[in-house]
């Protein structure tokens, strides 16, 4: 039965994903006809709705994808690593970082003085807290040093990014710094896309080529390690790989938490709970989910621009309740 | 040509040394018993020697790339890890991993492999159960079976019958005696004694980090090491069901 439903999977996710995609282009404040919209899309002239179908929808429902896939694979990445299905990203304080970092732009003004400069900053934040880790972990650090080390890592980011709010001289920067820190995928162009995207994908692949090794840390590192799995190589490569997808995701998308949490949780019996498939099955997930929330921002609150972030807590945080009572019940 | 060579092993903690000194020298077709106390570094000369700790002196495993090394020994930890619910033939597969490239899908070959370690270890039963449904010994087993699996000249394995019942941890023990017929041999570190004796062509008995004796059952398990090393005595015989090894009482030393 597992094999079978194992099959279908990837199928049915690419397939819930374009469907998604397409929900996602059609849906908007314009309230332009569907026909209308994709004519638009492909073949419009310059005017208003093609304007708004290739300028704003576009990218807005490409970021949903590429956001949801590297969020959902960090997240079963991590899990896997850690054999830890409570594990995420922000554990390690690479979001938290990423987020630091873009709050530093945002407040110092640097954000204003050129396109690029927030993505840039957030990746830099995130690229800091993955070489700290690395150091404080150790070339022989376990999982759980390095689990000690993000923790460590989290906190320092966290207390940074109070005190720059706190000493922020402008009360404007600090109501837009805690604006952005809510994620959203709205007001987003194919600027970027193109910062995010070359990063995502190098974390990727880099991410996916832990498959097999992941799947041989199931039965600890010890046993992994004499089956051939180079554990320090699969530790770097993990966390560059995180980095690469949590940085660029935050940074054109803000903090959005719980993807990379509550979709492997969902996903793990139907790959036979293997973490190399789940990183996969996950990231496809990941993308449906976070497409499917933001339609849905789009749909409950049109006027009131409603944040991804805040609405991906709201449904995540029971969700993950639930999942840590289950969890506990079943003694995984 | 040897299996595995160690020569002068030494592993410090702290200060003190876990593991001194030892040289040991297994030849293809053995099952070599390693006995001792808790404490005497039995689990540490293993991890040692495959290189999963650092330490001094030679051991002729760490000399290999980690690829070749993992066809060459498997390791069977005494820590029985299984950390998510996978199917048990999944479990056992990843004994295979040594043997396929990047991205390749197991062959006919590893399939066979994979189903002999399952009918081996006594699991067709269980083979599409998840591992972490299963009891404690079986769970043991499924473990047992994924370094077979692994189809290598030398196992290592640290205590594998722990917690097993009495018929399963005979049939594993037979198990490592028909391997050592086709030339695999395994070194298995025991607390059951009377399994050693009647199991293993050697036993290798390590006292305080050191390799106090190495031989034939009959001259390791003698009155003296039993009382210098575990503090007991014991009944040794040899009679027409082989070699019959009993513990007998708590030796003080005066």
């Amino acid at each position: 039965m597992t094999r079978t439903m194992s099959r279908a999977l990837f199928p049915l996710l690419i397939a819930l994903v374009a469907i998604l995609f397409f929900v996602s282009l059609l849906t908007g404040p314009a309230g332009f006809g569907p026909g209308e919209s994709l004519r638009a899309l492909i073949s419009g002239q310059g005017d208003a709705v093609t304007l708004v179908m290739r300028e704003i929808r576009l990218p807005r429902a490409i970021l949903g994808i590429l956001v949801g896939l590297s969020l959902g694979m960090s997240g079963a990445a991590l899990q896997g690593y850690l054999r830890n299905p409570l594990a995420e990203p922000g554990l390690i304080g690479v979001s938290g970082s990423a987020a630091l970092g873009a709050v530093i732009a945002l407040q110092t003004g640097i954000a204003a003085s050129f396109a690029l400069a927030l993505p840039l900053a957030a990746l830099t934040g995130a690229l800091i807290a993955t070489l700290l880790i690395l150091a404080l972990a150790g070339p022989r650090g376990g999982s759980l040093t390095l689990i000690l080390a993000g923790i460590a890592i989290s906190a320092l980011a966290s207390a940074l990014l109070s005190l720059v709010l706190n000493l922020s001289p402008n009360p404007f920067a600090v109501s837009e710094t805690i604006f952005w820190m809510l994620g959203s995928l709205s007001d987003r162009s194919f600027t970027h896309v193109w910062i995010a995207l070359p990063f995502m994908a190098i974390g990727w692949a880099l991410l996916l080529s832990l498959g097999r090794s992941l799947d041989a840390l199931t039965l600890g590192e010890d046993a992994a390690s004499a089956l051939g799995i180079r554990l320090k190589h699969t530790r770097l490569t993990l966390i560059v790989g995180i980095a690469a997808c949590v940085g660029a995701a935050t940074a054109v998308a803000g903090a959005i938490g719980f993807v990379g949490l509550v979709v492997p949780h969902i996903l793990r019996p139907f790959v036979g709970a293997r973490p190399g498939r789940l990183m996969p099955a996950s990231a496809l997930g990941g993308a449906a989910l976070v497409l499917a929330a933001d339609i849905a921002t789009r749909l409950i609150l049109p006027e009131r621009d409603l944040k991804l972030g805040v609405l991906m807590a709201i449904v995540g945080a029971p969700l993950f309740l639930h999942l840590i009572y289950k969890t506990r019940r079943e003694g995984i | 040509m040897s299996l595995l060579t160690l020569d002068a092993l030494t592993v410090i903690r702290g200060e003190c040394p876990v593991v001194e000194s030892a040289s040991l020298t297994i030849s293809p077709g053995e099952v070599v018993g390693l006995i001792g106390p808790n404490g005497a570094g039995k689990t540490t000369l293993m991890r040692a020697a495959l290189g999963l700790l650092p330490h001094g002196g030679l051991s002729s495993l760490t000399q290999m790339p980690a690829r070749n090394r993992a066809k060459h020994v498997a390791w069977l930890p005494q820590a029985r890890e299984i950390a998510w619910p996978v199917a048990v033939e999944t479990l056992v597969t990843l004994g295979r991993v040594p043997h396929l490239n990047a991205g390749q899908t197991p062959t006919a070959e590893d399939r066979a492999a994979v189903s002999h370690a399952i009918q081996t270890m006594d699991l067709t039963a269980f083979k599409d159960r998840a591992a972490t449904q299963l009891s404690g010994g079986e769970q043991a087993r499924v473990l047992i079976a994924r370094a077979l699996a692994q189809a290598t000249p030398l196992i290592l394995a640290d205590e594998p019958v722990a917690g097993l019942d009495p018929g399963h941890q005979i049939a594993t023990m037979e198990a490592f005696r028909a391997l050592s017929r086709t030339g695999t041999s395994t070194l298995v570190s025991l607390h059951d004694l009377g399994l050693a004796a009647r199991h293993c062509d050697r036993l290798i008995l390590m006292d305080r980090g050191q390799i106090g004796a190495d031989g034939p059952p009959e001259t390791v398990l003698t009155q003296q090491h039993l009382r210098d090393t575990f503090g007991i005595s014991a009944h040794l015989s040899r009679g027409e069901h082989g070699l019959i090894f009993q513990p007998l009482e708590v030796v003080r030393d005066d």
